[in-house]
């Protein structure tokens, strides 16, 4: 099978530093790799490369199908519409009601109203906070939000970015649920963390950056079984 | 594309709704303008009735900006610029919500500042069939350029100050064509007034058509 993300020599420059150096990265398809390494090794540049926000600017780099090089217009918004990147800012609209922003970032990438309302109790955001205001949240509820708006989308390739942070014991519990049975729907997980043992005891692959390259690729656990029917085709 | 329009203009209108900022500041600032305007000259020496066209549209300039300003905001904050891109929406539909609710706002504007013209500068506004199709088609221009000039500001630090800097230049034509088609409305000979309709609608057409063709690559760079 295809895998949903296959990058030979990605370089990816930003300005004129290589943040990229020749990445080389194959992830299949109900896989969950952890990306680890120091602050600035590229983890970050990875996963906007993958969600098509920054350019590959030389190497190979295919993603759900997708070849990066020269991908634009329609190809690039079917291409997004299966990605899910949640990043360090909510990417919420602060004056909307959680439910209000669930619903519409939803009915942007072709999900329906069901979906948003499914992610939203998966959430535990389905009682008073709903119809709160998004600004009003504390960190950890505007996180929920967030993977709301990321799950209701239904994406085939999950990009997270320090997905564990602002959230309690409880929330990171959640998550580490969610992204397990996203995995095992049939999902391509990728996520940056600096929480290693947490981090670790969910994904199948760890594999850590330095500089632009990969330097470690390991697996450490095996593949959650892949449901079929329940995803998006990549 | 037009499915994505009204997703995005439902969005912001709720934006708008929740947040009130048109109503609670943009509104009273275009009143405090014509009021202002009143006291600056003297309704006695019918100074007023004069310029009341171009005192109207320059109000509804001034207010148009800060609408557009506000509707590109919200749009900056917090990653949105990044997931309106990963959204999937067509650049075109965004483009057109984005036009369509901003000019939504701005007519309910027009209409009040209208109501505020009759009242306090005695206008007399029995040519509907010119007035009407000129505020329609000036504030279709007005929000097609805004939002073409709003998402080229939008990434930049600077975009408070720089977006009226690029836009009222922009604006020109359609502050005289709507204040020379007011002018012949309200002086009772519509018939001159038509040709400067014409022009709003060149100039709405024009900008509509940039904006189409161009909000694709302003939304990836901003």
């Amino acid at each position: 099978m295809e895998p949903a993300v296959h990058l030979r020599g990605a370089v990816s420059l930003l300005g004129r530093f290589p943040a990229l150096a020749g990445v080389d990265l194959d992830v299949a398809t109900g896989e969950i790799v952890l990306l680890r390494g120091p602050n600035g090794a590229g983890k970050t540049t990875l996963l906007r490369c993958c969600a098509a926000l920054l350019p590959v600017t030389s190497g190979e780099a295919m993603v759900l199908g997708h070849d990066l090089a020269g991908l634009t217009g329609p190809a690039r918004r079917a291409l997004r519409r299966q990605v899910g990147l949640l990043a360090h800012a909510t990417g919420l609209y602060d004056e909307l009601t959680v439910a209000d922003n669930v619903a519409f970032w939803a009915r942007a990438a072709g999900a329906d109203r069901a979906d948003a309302e499914a992610a939203m109790t998966r959430l535990e955001l389905d009682g008073r906070l709903r119809d709160v205001a998004v600004g009003r949240l504390s960190a950890g509820q505007r996180r929920r939000a967030s993977l709301a708006v990321l799950l209701a989308r239904r994406p085939a390739l999950w990009l997270l970015d320090e997905p564990h942070a602002g959230l309690d014991q409880a929330g990171r519990d959640l998550l580490d649920g969610l992204i397990g049975d996203g995995a095992r729907a049939g999902a391509a997980v990728v996520l940056a963390s600096h929480e290693r043992d947490r981090a670790e005891s969910i994904a199948t692959r760890t594999v850590t950056i330095a500089g632009g390259t990969i330097v470690d690729d390991s697996v450490v656990g095996a593949a959650p079984p892949v449901a079929t029917g329940a995803r998006r085709a990549p | 594309m037009l499915r994505d329009a009204a997703l995005v203009a439902g969005k912001d209108l709720r934006l708008e709704a929740r947040s009130r900022v048109a109503l609670n500041q943009v509104a009273p600032f275009a009143l405090l303008v014509l009021m202002l305007f009143a006291f600056a000259l003297d309704p006695d020496r019918g100074i007023l009735a004069r310029v009341t066209p171009g005192l109207y549209w320059v109000a509804v300039l001034f207010s148009g900006l800060l609408a557009v300003q506000r509707a590109f905001a919200v749009e900056s904050t917090d990653g949105v610029a990044d997931a309106l891109r990963l959204s999937g929406l067509d650049p075109a539909g965004v483009f057109l919500g984005k036009v369509a609710a901003v000019a939504v706002q701005l007519l309910a504007l027009e209409v009040l500042l209208g109501l505020g013209v009759v009242v306090l500068y005695g206008a007399d506004p029995s040519s509907v069939a010119l007035l009407v199709p000129t505020c329609l088609a000036a504030t279709l221009g007005l929000a097609a350029a805004g939002s073409v000039y709003g998402i080229l500001a939008a990434g930049l630090r600077v975009r408070e100050t720089l977006l009226p800097l690029l836009l009222l230049p922009v604006l020109a034509p359609v502050l005289i064509a709507a204040t020379s088609a007011f002018e012949s409305a309200l002086g009772g000979f519509p018939g001159e007034g038509w040709r400067w309709l014409g022009l709003l609608v060149v100039f709405a057409a024009l900008y509509t058509g940039l904006g189409l063709a161009t909000f694709g690559v302003l939304l990836e760079d901003g």
